[in-house]
């Protein structure tokens, strides 16, 4: 968690040097852009900061692209400074931070990887088990109506909690490290089909800011389900394994005075 | 409405921005410390050993690509035109007085024109120019083999670094000068380039001669280099660390 923190905000401190997506092998001011964030000054009055997403255009003035700034004037950068590392526009510093979280990054996912197959963690629970694949739609509408899990049920992930979490460990954050990997002009010419997988290597970035966000959304979501669903009941469970599951009325039947 | 969309976003904000904080002004604490940024610097050698575990053991060249990949958008970064007397006094003829010194730990010390350079065998290469601040673009290189030149001058034992002195005083901070080490000087694609694109190296993008180092990032890619010095090590040099930007933090090796 403090690995994915640090390095999302080195990775913004980065992503400031050059605040523009592009697709292909190519890009840069002047070619078309998939995503941008920049600053607009004004003839009068301060300069508005745009987001630009393909061709929509969102005033992001306050958040993005223009802010105040730490010392309390406003800055041109995109991403503010309390999201960045280090807050003041340091390209050299947020690469330092960036590779060295990095590395103890794909030391941990790949120490983790291991233990979870040698546990057979993934294999019991976090593969579906064709009766989940078949709750899909059931367990769908269960969130939509915020039902939770109850019993015995709860003790294990659902079907969409197995989904995402295939997809964060098995899709998203190996992207994260192929794509960082990528954009790297050494691993390049050692390994050409890298760059190639994703269209080029403003792809491969474009991707790697994708999943990035994506990872965030997972974060969030995440911790806003622990907080619904009790934090110290979900904290002590993912720490120490046990998970007490509250008697419910109506279950206590046979028992009556 | 308006009012509620504020407030929440502010508050958002705000608790997004308290818990970030925390985190910033402990990071930034951290580097304080003497001895924390260099345990971050030591990644580098993690990446550079890493990379080099592979690259030097089959020398890979860097993607070459066709004609029609030519970027016609190449931002000329850095200085586009050194300042010095000098340089502008060799300018005006189109470097006719222009020499190339290749000193240092060399058996025979050169001083070659721009014409001599031009008559050595070349290499020319249509690569990706791929900046630290994140974008990239294909150009055309034209040059002489760097090992061509470390040839010619005889390298002397305990040769470890090749160093680049240039003409341009960056942001008034010093000479531009970049340092790169035998593996990357003897590379085939590294190159001392006089033309781009089919054309005479233009001022912007370095005339008369730039380094081309295709494994690396833009920044150890030194223009207008007026000097090739053969070096055991660059401590003496600047602040020590190899380069210009190097000598700002950034990375000796920028494979990454």
């Amino acid at each position: 968690m403090l690995c994915i923190a640090i390095l999302l905000m080195s990775g913004l401190q980065i992503f400031n040097a050059h605040p523009r997506l592009y697709w292909g092998d190519t890009g840069n001011e002047g070619d078309p852009a998939l995503f941008e964030i920049y600053a607009e000054e004004q003839l009068e009055g301060p300069p508005i900061g745009w987001t630009k997403i393909g061709n929509r255009i969102f005033d992001t003035t306050g958040v993005l692209g223009v802010f105040t700034d730490i010392d309390g004037f406003l800055s041109g950068r995109a991403f503010p400074y309390w999201i960045t590392l280090p807050s003041t526009q340091n390209l050299a510093e947020g690469r330092r931070w960036h590779f060295f979280f990095a590395w103890l990054f794909v030391i941990n996912i790949f120490v983790y990887l291991i233990y979870g197959f040698a546990r057979r963690h993934f294999q019991r629970d976090i593969a579906p088990s064709g009766a989940d694949l078949r709750s899909i739609g059931r367990t769908i509408l269960d969130h939509l109506k915020f039902t939770r899990a109850r019993g015995e049920e709860a003790k294990r992930y659902n079907v969409l909690q197995k989904l995402t979490y295939i997809a964060v460990i098995f899709v998203l954050l190996p992207l994260m490290i192929v794509t960082g990997l990528s954009m790297s002009p050494g691993v390049n010419a050692a390994a050409p089909f890298l760059p190639e997988l994703f269209g080029g290597r403003q792809s491969a970035r474009t991707v790697h800011f994708v999943s990035m966000l994506l990872i965030v959304l997972f974060v969030i979501v995440h911790i806003l389900e622990v907080f619904i669903s009790g934090v110290f009941n979900e904290m002590r469970s993912m720490i120490t394994g046990w998970f007490a599951i509250r008697p419910e009325r109506g279950d206590s039947k046979g028992s009556k005075p | 409405m308006t009012r509620k969309l504020l407030t929440r976003r502010s508050a958002l904000t705000g608790l997004i921005g308290g818990g970030s904080g925390l985190l910033l002004s402990g990071c930034e604490r951290i580097v304080q410390i003497p001895g924390a940024l260099s345990m971050l610097e030591s990644a580098e050698q993690l990446s550079q050993h890493g990379q080099r575990l592979v690259l030097r053991q089959t020398t890979p060249l860097a993607r070459e690509y066709p004609r029609s990949e030519i970027s016609k958008n190449f931002k000329a970064n850095g200085t586009t035109r050194p300042q010095s007397e000098d340089y502008a006094r060799l300018a005006m003829t189109q470097f006719a007085d222009y020499r190339l010194k290749v000193d240092g730990l060399v058996a025979r010390p050169l001083e070659l024109s721009l014409a001599q350079i031009r008559e050595l065998p070349s290499r020319t290469q249509i690569t990706r120019h791929d900046c630290v601040e994140g974008w990239s673009a294909i150009g055309e290189w034209t040059g002489v083999p760097l090992s061509t030149l470390l040839q010619m001058a005889g390298l002397g034992n305990g040769t470890r670094y090749i160093v680049f002195h240039c003409a341009d005083n960056l942001a008034g901070q010093g000479l531009y000068y970049e340092s790169i080490d035998l593996v990357d000087a003897y590379h085939p694609q590294t190159i001392m380039a006089y033309a781009m694109n089919g054309q005479t190296l233009p001022i912007p993008h370095g005339a008369p001669l730039r380094l081309r180092v295709e494994r690396q990032l833009g920044y150890k890619m030194a223009k207008y280099v007026m000097r090739i010095e053969a070096v055991e090590s660059f401590a003496a040099m600047g602040r020590g660390r190899g380069g210009f930007w190097e000598d700002q933090g950034y990375e000796w090796y920028a494979g990454i």
